[in-house]
């Protein structure tokens, strides 16, 4: 594996372009393109203000970068670096800003969610969609880009309206059945839409297309509902994960439950293998110790190293005790993620917050646990392999796989603590994400 | 009794003496009758001395006299004078008197010590239920404490389960009190969202207004040039075509996916069905036409054209492109009808092998412990072989399985044809034995008629000869009727004697007629001819008297018959 040197980054701001050939960092209020390979820049943009949001285009000829602040969108060209568009919204304001999936349309949401407005990059209209929703997913593209859903709430209900993206007609609007509406999520085939309340009641609706509910499916009644959800990618399958620290999951022919999958804190079972990371000290060499010390041998001395050990089951994985009397307690399941072959599903359970808990898909078992020093930050999966990539906020990134799993640490001086990091589209490599610093990681093709 | 007085009355003569010592002891209680006896055989000179003048003085010795007359004469006594005239007195009768006295005197002393004895008993066995009966009491008194304090306890543990329950109650009610609180604050608190999200709402208004009346120039999209579309196709209007587009393309997407569904699931079924059938036939090649039973053999001879029909017709329907009810149903209850057969058929086995097993146990009290190991291992030895065999077998059919339909149907006309063979075979068999069994019984009636018609003739004979005999025997009776009377009755008896006789040879014959149906004839013939053999010679030696001879014949007759 081989690193890159360290980037200086804001915001956590680093995107590789769709078509993986680029990517695109922002340092304040500058937008730097690099290639991906060579990360040699290609294009330096300005904008006016700190850029909080970028996002490429889908045919990664633009890239938008909103800046909430002032409520502007900058559009910037990577064919014609002249070319140049803004979108103010003044006094509107903006929350949110995104590409529709054909790349030439903005969706921007303004402040209080009065409206999103969908400008038009090829024509001059402008679109206005009323009364969305203000939750955590309110706007959904279906995978191929052909309709988006819309939450949207009139005199206290939850509606929901398809559009279609080609020419923003409007196709379905529909009642949901929901309290209030938390989120909706397509499947990749792009003909059910899963739709789920807050978290005060469980309760997650499927809808077609066409705006039929096929199913409702509700698991408890009082506790507090679901946290997160996941497709499949063959859309088979629909993961819930909730606060009672379980993942069910429902399956595409009779939208029923086929099983529920428990995170303990105790893990018994024989078939488990459960991999710990422990810290090794460091070998030092007494003999090549010199005087005054050089910083690479300072900081290896100081830097702890640390590895996977197997442990025997049964293995008790640490257990945080949520506050009981706060609001959105970290407690359930946070993270879900299937893996792209979609024979895996990674899952974090809040209580267990060291703990990555990866299944197998084709037996509905739990099949690797990995036990990590500190919290989980982030994990994704490959997006060609099952592979999946670990980050806990340390300078080491974990990569496991069936193979079996490996501890990187990244090389360099200092602290690189990762916070986030992103696959690029082809698998080779990995962007490493600090809240100062990125660094680009390139796997060779024979490892793990 | 009177009485007495303790008078010193003067030693006298030796039988007042002896009265004396019998007064004093008169006079003590009775209760402490038990020490005088020992004082009543050795009287002390004291105690005489004492009382020796009390009774009886010098002076009043005639009045004293009188007065023991009277006395024993009431008692029952004979009177101590002699001859009642004067003052003379009957030593005799009076010794006498003593010695009555003094047996009465023992015969008390023994009824009372008797009875002290029984008092002695009643004593003790009158404290030995004293002693029961306390520790009666005092058990009774135990047990009464142990209930009370039993009945304590439960009472305790009563009540501690009714405030438990109680406890229950109280906490079953608060949960549902909680439950309606809850869900009164939930119906509070989603009437108060929406009130305030009604006031938001206004608000929201209220600003759009104003932001859109703002006339904001500043909110304008500014750009260089516009850009083409992605698809390189210019914008369109949206119009009524356009939405019915959209709607025929949405169903076409929807459409499509249902379609694909749909295939998948196809080929799921198509290869379920496939494996269902694979299992079918190994069930069915499982389910060994080896046993012996020919019970098993019909069930499985069923079974295969059972099979055989349901094959035919699904193979006829060509079942992977049917997917209808029946087709399915069939082929579901087929295959649960085997599995069933099959599992019958391995418990069977279980069953067998276990009885095998325990039949090896119940001899293990006389076998010693190496046999029943031998035992136990080879019976394992025999399953591992049997199971290897269902297995060659099972490899065997799946091969022939993997050929056409013509072969299978081959060997199972082969398997019909072996069993058809045997079947012959043992019809042959009976068949003969049916043919054996009616010559012999044809033999058994014709030498049932010969019997009859044989014993006809012996009857005849009889006939004819004691007739004969009869006639003769009369005659010789009319010459020497006086001389020979037992003659007449010797042939009287001989005549009885015969006939039982030759009942007694008939039944043996008879008897040896079922033995030996070979051997029938030739007895039968001799022992006529004998017995008239013997007959004549009676008749010979029938002038003497021959009381002896006669025995003697029959002892013979009976060696004969015993020989043969």
């Amino acid at each position: 594996m081989n690193f890159s040197e360290l980037f200086k980054l804001s915001g956590l701001l680093g995107r590789f372009s769709p078509d993986g050939k680029c990517l695109a960092s922002c340092v304040q209020h500058r937008l730097v393109v690099r290639d991906a390979s060579s990360l040699h820049i290609r294009q330096l943009y300005t904008c006016l203000d700190q850029i909080q949001h970028i996002e490429w285009s889908s045919d990664s000829l633009f890239i938008l970068c909103a800046m909430y602040k002032r409520g502007i969108v900058q559009v910037w060209s990577l064919e014609q670096p002249d070319w140049h568009c803004k979108i103010d919204e003044g006094s509107a304001g903006l929350v949110a800003s995104c590409w529709s999936p054909d790349g030439r349309h903005i969706l921007n949401t303004t402040e209080f969610h009065l409206r999103i407005t969908v400008w038009s990059l090829c024509t001059k209209s402008v679109s206005y969609i009323k009364y969305p929703k203000a939750c955590q997913q309110g706007v959904a593209f279906t995978k191929d880009g052909r309709y988006v859903a819309v939450a949207e709430r009139r005199d206290c209900k939850d509606f929901i309206s398809i559009f279609v993206c080609s020419n923003w007609q409007l196709l379905r609007h529909f009642e949901t059945e929901t309290q209030d509406l938390f989120g909706i999520e397509w499947a990749p085939n792009g003909c059910v839409l899963a739709a789920w309340d807050t978290c005060l009641e469980y309760k997650v609706l499927l809808y077609s297309l066409d705006g039929r509910l096929l199913s409702s499916y509700r698991a408890y009644e009082w506790p507090l509902g679901v946290k997160s959800i996941a497709w499949s990618p063959s859309s088979q399958f629909l993961a819930i994960g909730s606060f009672d620290e379980k993942v069910r999951i429902l399956n595409h022919v009779t939208w029923k439950i086929i099983t529920e999958l428990d995170h303990p804190a105790t893990i018994s079972s024989e078939k488990t293998i459960v991999y710990k990371e422990v810290e090794k000290s460091p070998t030092v060499d007494t003999e090549r110790l010199s005087f005054p010390p050089t910083r690479a041998l300072a900081s290896s001395l100081f830097s702890t190293q640390s590895k996977y050990d197997i442990s025997q089951v049964p293995v008790s994985l640490q257990y945080v005790k949520p506050v009981a009397d706060r609001a959105n307690p970290k407690v359930g399941v946070g993270m879900l993620a299937f893996s792209a072959d979609n024979c895996f599903l990674a899952t974090k359970n809040d209580n267990i917050p060291n703990a990555v808990w990866i299944w197998d898909i084709r037996k509905l078992k739990l099949s690797v646990v990995l036990e990590q020093l500190c919290t989980i930050q982030y994990f994704q999966w490959d997006p060609c392999q099952p592979r999946l990539a670990v980050c806990t906020g340390t300078s080491r990134v974990y990569l496991w796989s069936p193979a079996g799993c490996i501890v990187v640490q990244v090389p360099g001086e200092g602290d690189f603590q990762i916070m986030s990091l992103s696959w690029h589209s082809s698998g080779d490599s990995m962007l490493l994400l600090n809240k100062d610093h990125f660094c680009v990681c390139y796997l060779e093709t024979e490892e793990v | 009794m009177g009485d007495w007085k303790t008078i010193t009355v003067p030693v006298l003569s030796s039988d007042s003496k002896i009265i004396l010592p019998y007064t004093s002891e008169r006079k003590r209680s009775p209760t402490s009758m038990s020490s005088q006896v020992l004082h009543l055989s050795l009287p002390s000179s004291k105690n005489m001395h004492s009382f020796f003048s009390a009774f009886c003085t010098e002076e009043n010795l005639e009045q004293r006299v009188s007065y023991i007359d009277r006395e024993l004469t009431t008692l029952g006594f004979p009177s101590i004078y002699a001859e009642s005239k004067g003052k003379e007195l009957n030593l005799v009768t009076i010794i006498n008197c003593i010695n009555e006295l003094l047996i009465l005197q023992h015969k008390n002393l023994r009824a009372q010590e008797e009875v002290e004895m029984q008092h002695l008993k009643l004593g003790s066995d009158m404290d030995h239920l004293q002693n029961c009966y306390a520790k009666v009491k005092e058990q009774l008194e135990f047990s009464k404490r142990e209930i009370v304090g039993l009945q304590e306890r439960d009472r305790q543990l009563q009540s501690k389960n009714r405030n438990l329950h109680q406890l229950l109650k109280n906490e079953k009610d608060e949960v549902q009190k909680l439950q309606n609180i809850i869900s009164s604050r939930a119906t509070q608190y989603n009437h108060d969202m929406k009130r305030k999200e009604r006031e938001y709402n206004k608000l929201k208004e209220r600003l759009h207004q104003l932001v859109m009346n703002k006339k904001d120039k500043k909110l304008a999209m500014e750009v260089l040039n516009y850009v083409g579309r992605a698809d390189g196709k210019r914008g369109a209007w949206r119009t009524d075509k356009t939405e019915a587009r959209n709607e025929e393309e949405m169903y076409k997407v929807l459409l499509s996916d249902y379609e694909q569904r749909q295939k998948q699931l196809l080929l799921e079924n198509a290869e379920l069905k496939k494996v269902l059938q694979q299992m079918k036939k190994d069930i069915i090649s499982l389910l060994p036409p080896q046993k012996q039973k020919p019970k098993e053999r019909s069930e499985d001879g069923l079974v295969l054209s059972d099979q055989e029909e349901d094959i035919g017709e699904l193979n006829k329907e060509n079942m992977w492109e049917l997917s209808c009810e029946t087709v399915r149903e069939q082929l579901t209850n087929s295959i649960r009808k085997q599995w069933r057969m099959l599992k019958n058929h391995v418990e069977k086995l279980d069953n067998q092998v276990s009885r095998g097993h325990s039949g090896a146990l119940n001899e293990k009290d006389v076998i010693s412990r190496e046999d029943h190991e031998l035992e136990t291992e080879r019976l394992e030895l025999e399953i591992q072989q049997c199971k290897e065999m269902i297995k060659t077998q099972q490899q065997l059919l799946q091969q022939q399985l993997t050929c056409d339909d013509d072969t299978t149907l081959l060997l199972q006309d082969c398997y019909l044809l072996e069993e058809k063979e045997r079947l012959q075979e043992e019809w042959r068999l009976f068949r003969e034995q049916k043919k054996n069994f009616e010559k012999e019984r044809k033999s058994f009636t014709e030498a049932a008629i010969r019997l009859g018609l044989e014993r006809k003739a012996f009857e005849e004979d009889r006939g004819t000869w004691l007739k004969h005999q009869f006639l003769s025997m009369t005659a010789d009776c009319k010459s020497e009727c006086v001389t020979t009377p037992s003659a007449f009755l010797r042939g009287k008896y001989f005549w009885f004697k015969l006939c039982s006789d030759s009942d007694i040879l008939l039944v043996r014959s008879a008897s040896q007629q079922r033995k030996a149906p070979s051997a029938f004839s030739p007895t039968v013939s001799p022992e006529p001819c004998q017995i008239s053999q013997y007959i004549t010679q009676n008749s010979v030696a029938s002038e003497k008297p021959a009381a002896d001879t006669m025995p003697n014949l029959w002892v013979e007759n009976d060696d004969k018959e015993e020989t043969e």
